[in-house]
């Protein structure tokens, strides 16, 4: 068994902020990760970090703003903290060595981006991310901070107290990828989730193909609610073939987009006659969709985005990589055309519940990065204020697991007095997990409280009982030797989520969604694992990401299902208003054993010194 | 152990026609349902929005290097031939996911992004260090031979042992090392913008190993710290807003017998780089840069 104070799962953005901030509290920190860091999808953010650093702008410009593009679903206390200490914490990037584009006087460049009123998008290039990335590994390997790469997490080792709310997490199971070796982590003061993005929900999406949401899975079965899972971004302009994302810094610069007709329809057709392409990426999305919808997308699929009149030395200078990837991935040279893009997943605004500090309801559990939900992006994430929420509750999650003495969280985790139930929800099946024998459990994963015998809560014992069952799970999955594979059922998932929970979403469309989410989980019963190899085996590691793809795309559904409003990135056929009198609430998802339970919280509106009235989004 | 990709390539090779057979016996033993499997077939093929189009009936040959070292009929290297549909805009690991997901989910490779920023699947391909994301099919003759990286460790397939590159990435202290803080909480540090330009290729590096896997110096002197890791001490020695003292520091180091020196100029890194950095250019450079130094003080 391994042993160290600080635990950080995942070697992104999140993850790297959170292990130096714990390193820097004097812990004794370790990072396991399935990817080399460097390898994370943090590398991919092309566009930048917002920070109120200049003359003219401030922290309370930058709140006010993401509250406004949040819809109102974010929680004040949340969007403060990130505006607040994203300057300081970006300036500190800058002070790692991060190399930012810069102005003719030397300090660094910002730039306008969609929602934002003040041109605060910090940014190094149309690269932000993989300097982001780098930059930040580089100060893990000056501080010989311990990496174990290549680790697949495979579950959380917590305490099996029957309320979620008395559980303790004592560290986690990980599955050494070259070795096939499965060992117990114990951490003693915590163990910090920043395991990223969910978007292999998707058949189309800018994500990675690791990003399969394994900490949100993981922390949603131990008892940890799921927070506004159905807020799915899709972003405006990804490439039709791979979904390789063009930055939202092409329309920040002056990009145009064009319908087959040569309009320029964000304008033309009224869809945001103020701020046209620089509209939320909500809006923009399903102007693009109406346009495809209505006849007016080119091969019934997409529409142009047009860059050519910025000029070369602007492109190259500004937008580089985008002329690289144009190139690489859709054969189209920026230069001398424009460029095809359609909306394609991109960013979940919900995740892991917690606070400011990235404390979950399970004690010793933390989560930060795109795993988490605080809340800052509410229904609709403004571009540029992703890689802030990384640093800003990375360093918070890291510091509060070490032990540093820090301030007390605003926002509240679990039930309180103020829930509500949510009741009447029809589904057309039941949701949740799939009632078997002992053994098919073990391939389902299991859940904390699954050991029916004497609980289990002293640490070292719930870190060796987790490793038991996980040896039996995966031993379950490689001695079985026919049945179906998690290709089929991962590809099955995602062409049921590409359709019926998409952009617009219907009542119809997302009960359709569970019954297919159901007949996957059913047939997740049978998978089994072809590769018989203890050497790096990918299809393992996929056979037991594919299980936390079913659960999130179940909980993005129910989520969507139940909110007949509309709101941010989550629109409704029948329901084209927002409804600030039933909806300004968060939705939570507990798995409860099993059975997802929903259930809702009020949004906090109340800030430091102002209370943030809910207005109509006018474009 | 490990292995490494045989030189005598053409006589480990054993041919095999998986394609057809594996299909069937995926068929067979499934309990999800044959209806499903070919009603979703058929689905595919009708390519749906932003589904692959298939080039009317075209398919192209992919040679894929596998080993396992510990499954029987595995541990001997060879070659498996997979028929993969053409389609519009195919990538070299587009196909590869192809042939794992539909003929053997054990065909083994690292990959990520899609997008050629992780670093993660550098492959020999066709006889060339390429991202197989990055690489486009028809940019290749027929048929399209995959092996894992050169002089590298072989885990298992297409996957190698990526820790003496990371070592040798290591060794040059790949970190920023000011002399000291601006003053004032939100200063940042001044750079101009030429020092900017100056250093921006050299800051674009994925750590995918191409460049070493390429060097043939590298692949004689196991100690050679290779075009990456000196392209990374490049990054931060030219970067002005580390000091004088540490530049003198990171030329020293690159100085050594394993340094800068060892670099022929064949240009084989510099050609194979997918994020074009021209690394022999920035080897040079350090070069003269130690000649400087070392002549101020004489
Ligand atoms: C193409 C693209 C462009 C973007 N551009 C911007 C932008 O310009 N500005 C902005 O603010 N935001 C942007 N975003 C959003 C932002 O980049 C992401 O939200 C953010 O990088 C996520 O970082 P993370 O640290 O949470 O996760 P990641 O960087 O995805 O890291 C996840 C880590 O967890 C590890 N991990 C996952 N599962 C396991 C497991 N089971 N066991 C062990 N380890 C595990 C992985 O190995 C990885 O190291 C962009 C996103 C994309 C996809
Ligand atoms: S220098 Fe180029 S080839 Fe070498 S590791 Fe970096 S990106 Fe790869
Ligand atoms: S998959 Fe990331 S570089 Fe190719």
């Amino acid at each position: 068994m391994h042993e160290h104070d600080v635990l950080v799962i995942g070697g992104g953005g999140a993850g790297l902020r959170a292990a130096i901030a714990a390193h820097e509290e004097g812990a004794d920190v370790a990072i396991v990760t399935k990817l080399h860091p460097v390898r994370s999808h943090t590398g991919a953010a092309e566009g930048g970090i917002n920070a109120a650093i200049r003359e003219g702008d401030d922290w309370e410009l930058h709140a006010y703003d993401t509250m406004k593009g949040s819809d109102y679903l974010g929680d004040a206390p949340a969007i403060e903290t990130l505006a607040q200490d994203s300057p300081e914490e970006t300036v500190q990037l800058e002070h790692w060595g991060m190399p930012f584009s810069r102005e003719d006087d030397g300090r660094v460049s910002q730039r306008p981006f969609g929602g934002l009123s003040f041109p605060r998008t910090t940014y190094a290039g149309a690269e932000t991310g993989h300097h982001l990335l780098h930059t930040m590994y580089e100060q893990v390997v000056k501080r010989g901070i311990q990496v174990y790469d290549e680790w697949y997490v495979s579950n959380l080792a917590v305490t099996d107290h029957d309320d979620p709310a008395d559980r303790e997490c004592h560290g986690v199971v990980a599955y050494d990828i070259k070795t096939g070796q499965v060992e117990g982590f114990k951490a003693r003061n915590g163990v910090i989730l920043a395991t990223g993005g969910t978007g292999q929900v998707y058949d189309h999406t800018t994500n990675a193909v690791a990003n399969t949401g394994d900490g949100a899975a993981m922390a949603y079965r131990a008892g940890v609610p799921l927070e506004d899972m159905e807020f799915v971004q899709f972003h405006p302009t990804t490439l039709p073939s791979t979904g390789v994302l063009i930055s939202e810094g092409v329309r920040g610069e002056g990009g145009i987009l064009y319908n087959s007709e040569g309009e320029r329809f964000m304008f033309e057709y009224g869809y945001a006659k103020n701020d046209g392409e620089l509209a939320s990426r909500d809006v923009v999305s399903r102007a693009e969709l109406t346009e495809v919808n209505e006849g007016r997308g080119v091969e019934d699929e997409y529409v142009y985005l047009d860059m050519r009149h910025l000029g070369e030395e602007r492109i190259t200078d500004r937008l580089e990589n985008i002329l690289h990837l144009a190139r690489d991935f859709e054969g189209v040279d920026g230069l001398e055309e424009p460029m095809p893009v359609k909306p394609g997943q991109h960013y979940e605004m919900g995740g892991i519940e917690t606070d400011e500090n990235g404390e979950t309801l399970i004690d010793g559990l933390y989560a930060a990065g795109e795993c988490a939900c605080v809340s800052v992006h509410g229904s609709n994430r403004l571009g540029g204020n992703a890689l802030p929420e990384l640093i800003v509750f990375g360093a918070r999650a890291g510091r509060h697991a070490a032990g540093a003495d820090v301030s007390e969280a605003e926002i509240t985790t679990g039930k309180t007095a103020e829930i509500e139930e949510e009741d009447g929800l029809e589904t057309p099946v039941e949701p949740g997990a799939v009632a078997t024998d002992d053994e098919d459990v073990a391939a389902d994963g299991g859940d904390v409280s699954a050991d029916g015998g004497a609980a289990v809560v002293e640490p070292d014992e719930t870190v060796r009982s987790a490793v038991e069952r996980e040896r039996t799970r995966i031993e379950r999955l490689m001695e079985k030797d026919d049945g179906i594979q998690h290709a089929e059922l991962r590809a099955d998932l995602q062409k049921s989520m590409t359709e019926n929970v998409n952009v617009f979403r219907n009542e119809e469309g997302l009960k359709q969604a569970l019954e297919d989410i159901r007949e996957v989980r059913e047939a997740y019963q049978d998978v089994y694992v072809n590769d018989p190899s203890r050497t790096f085996n990918t299809d393992l590691i996929h056979t037991i990401e594919t299980r936390n793809l079913i659960d999130l795309a179940e909980a993005i559904t129910l989520g969507a299902l139940a909110r007949d409003e509309f709101r941010g990135a989550h629109w409704r056929q029948e329901h084209q208003e927002r409804k600030d009198d039933e909806w300004l609430k968060h939705t939570m998802l507990s798995w409860n054993d099993g059975t997802p339970e929903l259930w809702y919280k009020p949004v906090i509106l109340e800030g430091q010194d102002k209370t943030y009235e809910p207005k109509e989004r006018s474009y | 152990m490990s292995t490494q990709v045989p030189e005598e390539k053409e006589q480990s090779e054993t041919e095999q026609e998986v394609n057809a057979e594996t299909e069937a016996e995926i068929t067979e033993g499934a309990s999800y349902g044959d209806q499903r499997r070919s009603q979703r077939d058929a689905q595919r093929r009708e390519s749906v929005s932003g589904a692959p189009v298939d080039i009317e009936g075209e398919s192209f040959e992919l040679k894929v290097f596998r080993y396992d070292p510990e499954v029987e009929g595995k541990m001997e290297p060879r070659f498996d031939d997979f028929a993969v549909p053409k389609q519009k805009g195919m990538t070299v690991l587009d196909a590869l996911i192809y042939a794992r997901d539909r003929y053997d989910t054990t065909l083994t490779f690292r990959h990520s992004c899609r997008q050629a920023v992780c670093g993660s699947d550098a492959l020999f391909i066709n006889g060339r260090q390429r991202l197989g994301c990055q690489t486009q099919i028809s940019d290749l003759e027929e048929p399209v031979r995959v092996e894992p990286l050169p002089h590298q460790d072989v885990v298992k397939d297409l996957v190698v042992d990526m820790e003496h590159f990371y070592d040798q990435m290591h060794a040059v202290e790949p970190f920023f090392q000011p002399d000291e803080e601006p003053d004032g909480d939100l200063e940042e540090y001044r750079q101009t913008r030429e020092n900017r330009e100056n250093i921006k290729m050299s800051t674009r590096c994925i750590w995918c190993g191409a460049c070493m896997s390429s060097c043939n110096i590298a692949a004689e002197d196991n100690q050679y710290l290779g075009p990456a890791a000196i392209n990374k001490a490049y990054r931060f020695a030219m970067d002005e807003r580390e000091g004088e003292d540490m530049k003198e520091h990171r030329l020293n180091v690159m100085d050594q017998e394993h340094g800068v020196w060892r670099c022929q100029t064949q240009f084989s890194c510099t050609n194979v780089c997918p994020k074009d950095i021209p690394l022999t250019e920035h080897i040079q450079e350090l070069k003269r840069e130690a000649v400087k130094q070392n002549l101020k003080f004489w």
